[in-house]
């Protein structure tokens, strides 16, 4: 889409855009040179400069058993909590648009929790899911040593899935909300009258229309979940018991600024950067087909 | 509702309402556990009825983790961010959608691919940067030999070094460089109608007058949705500002959280770490709450 009428200057006209091509290029485009240069070089331990060694960081980086439990670990964390997000939120979505008493209420208060930084909820969800204090621990009392997350790889992983899952719960139901009631409500209707049911309905008709929102999510969940699960992973376990939970934004920054491995850090970074940028294409792809539905 | 359905309805309340508890109930037990003492907190099962220390625990936490300059901190960071996207987005929007120039669309694509990588996959040559902004020319000018034409010239060596580690401007213009905004307010001008230029041009206002005296107050909405927006992620910033503040006196409330987190084998102090949760939990809740619209608006326009 293009404009008709425009301003004649187009010196002037670069000028307002010349702020955030300072931005981009000083903390986008360089930094993002700058991690593909270190991937490929290796910096001396005395100083001295870097050193080409090719593809040598990424080879040692896949070589290593460590790495690929982050990855295992990061897509056991993306695929549970996205999916159980994402669930939860269309039923809660699907139930709210039935517009029964009520329902404003719950359009207020579910998406809450996406306000709270994520370091914030991890703390409560540490307390929540303690094994010697809190909820947990009442459970604990009954079959002892039910409920680790200290000491079982397991426990852990499922209290990080927990407090992830009920931040995006509330972001993914304002979505799945708004999608649902952009559907016309006389199609509803009039399949009402043909004489099916609700979860006929749902199936038949809600389900297919908001596809689109669907993939949309599931990409924006998965991304999310590479990212914003730092601040919970380094609040309520910090990447243990025995890396279980150590996802890969974690290793990156537990690489790079505790064990000063730059080019290692880099090099996985490149590797992330990749899998989002793929992602992202998947989505654009889905993009144009959510066009093709209206 | 379509058609009477007094079973499903019921199940309808049920499960809405299990949901509503599930989503509530953390705020609840942290504001329960933050009014207890130590003894109280530790009870297996936890009480639900509030004890009487939640004043006491509130000032402990806030001494503890020393929340009141960090909250300013935090508060400092957020509404820099949110005014830096809120301002600078819309100056790049209107330069792509008003101008025509060679090079328009290569701009708008450099911009667009930021969308892709967000800030915690590049974080580590982005530290590299920010300890010292100016690198980047440095190198550009040691490259091209210019740094060596000026040494010959004037005999002046040339070293850029501005470091930005522990100071707001290093906090706040990494996460300014993306490209939520822009996009935005792109859309948004698009649906201007050309016409508003047409009658602007004709009466005589150029590029700059359009923009403060039209197309500014035309976009308010859209301004406070983005800002919205804006407050919140950089508030809820952990991963950024950990790094950057290797000080702890430029520390962000987020990032201090974690001092209060009960040491293993002290005392299980719970009562003050969820009182200092309380704390930094409630300025996001109390924004989302009163701007719920903008905030809806924002998220959604934001995302697409």
């Amino acid at each position: 889409m293009e404009k008709r009428v425009t301003f004649g200057k187009w010196t002037i006209g670069i000028l307002f855009a010349v702020p955030q091509l300072i931005l981009i290029f000083t903390f986008f485009y360089w930094p993002a040179g700058q991690a593909v240069y270190w991937s490929l070089t290796l910096q001396q331990p005395w100083g001295g400069g870097n050193i080409w060694v090719g593809l040598d960081n990424f080879r040692s980086i896949l070589a290593n058993a460590d790495y690929w439990n982050s990855i295992t670990a990061s897509l056991v964390f993306a695929g549970i909590s996205t999916g159980l997000a994402m669930l939860i939120a269309l039923v809660l979505a699907t139930l709210t648009d039935r517009q029964l008493a009520g329902s404003r209420l719950y359009r207020v208060v579910l998406i809450w929790p996406y306000g709270i930084a994520a370091p914030a909820l991890a703390m409560a969800f540490r307390f929540i899911l303690a094994p010697e204090a809190g909820f947990m621990a009442a459970v604990n009392k009954v079959w002892p040593g039910f409920w680790d997350p200290g000491l079982n790889g397991a426990d852990a992983m499922a209290s990080v899935i927990i407090a992830f899952s009920w931040k995006y719960v509330g972001y993914n139901f304002i979505f799945f909300l708004a999608a649902l009631q952009a559907i016309p409500r006389s199609l509803i209707e009039a399949a009402a009258m043909d004489g099916s049911g609700v979860i006929r309905r749902f199936w038949d008709i809600q389900f297919p229309l908001i596809t689109p929102t669907i993939f949309f999510l599931l990409v924006i969940n998965i991304t999310e979940s590479f990212q914003d699960s730092f601040g919970i992973v380094d609040i309520m376990t910090a990447g243990g018991p025995a890396n279980a939970t150590n996802l890969m934004v974690y290793k990156i920054y537990s690489d790079g600024f505790k064990g000063l491995d730059y080019s290692g850090a880099a090099a996985q970074s490149i590797i992330l950067m990749l899998l989002i940028i793929v992602l992202t294409i998947f989505q654009f792809r889905f993009i144009e087909r959510r066009v093709h539905y209206r | 509702m379509v058609e009477r359905t007094p079973i499903l309805n019921f199940f309808t309340h049920l499960i809405l309402f299990v949901g509503f508890v599930f989503c509530v109930a953390p705020f609840v037990i942290v504001a329960i556990a933050a009014s207890h003492n130590l003894k109280d907190v530790n009870d297996v099962p936890m009480s639900l009825l509030p004890g009487s220390d939640f004043w006491v625990n509130i000032k402990t936490a806030w001494t503890t983790a020393d929340l009141g300059p960090k909250l300013f901190n935090s508060f400092v960071m957020a509404a820099g961010v949110a005014a830096g996207k809120v301002i600078i987005s819309a100056l790049t929007a209107f330069s792509i959608v008003y101008f025509r120039y060679p090079g328009r669309m290569l701009i708008f694509w450099l911009i667009f691919v930021t969308l892709m990588l967000p800030l915690e996959v590049r974080i580590v040559p982005t530290y590299a940067v920010v300890a010292n902004v100016l690198s980047p020319y440095q190198a550009i000018m040691d490259v091209t030999g210019i740094s060596w034409l000026i040494e010959k010239i004037s005999g002046v060596q040339v070293s850029l070094s501005l470091g930005l580690l522990n100071s707001y401007t290093g906090l706040i213009m990494p996460l300014i460089a993306t490209a939520t905004g822009t996009f935005l307010y792109r859309q948004f001008f698009l649906t201007v109608p050309d016409e508003l230029t047409e009658a602007a041009r004709m009466d005589g206002a150029g590029a700059l007058r359009f923009f403060i005296d039209i197309l500014l107050p035309l976009s308010r909405n859209n301004m406070a949705a983005l800002g919205t927006i804006m407050f919140l992620w950089a508030w809820n910033q952990y991963l950024w500002p950990l790094l950057i503040t290797t000080d702890r006196s430029h520390a962000t409330a987020v990032t201090e959280l974690k001092q209060l987190i009960p040491n293993v084998g002290g005392a299980p102090e719970w009562h003050i770490a969820m009182a200092g949760t309380l704390i930094v939990m409630l300025p996001p809740l109390i924004v989302v709450v009163l701007m719920q619209r903008w905030f809806v608006r924002g998220l959604i326009a934001t995302e697409k």
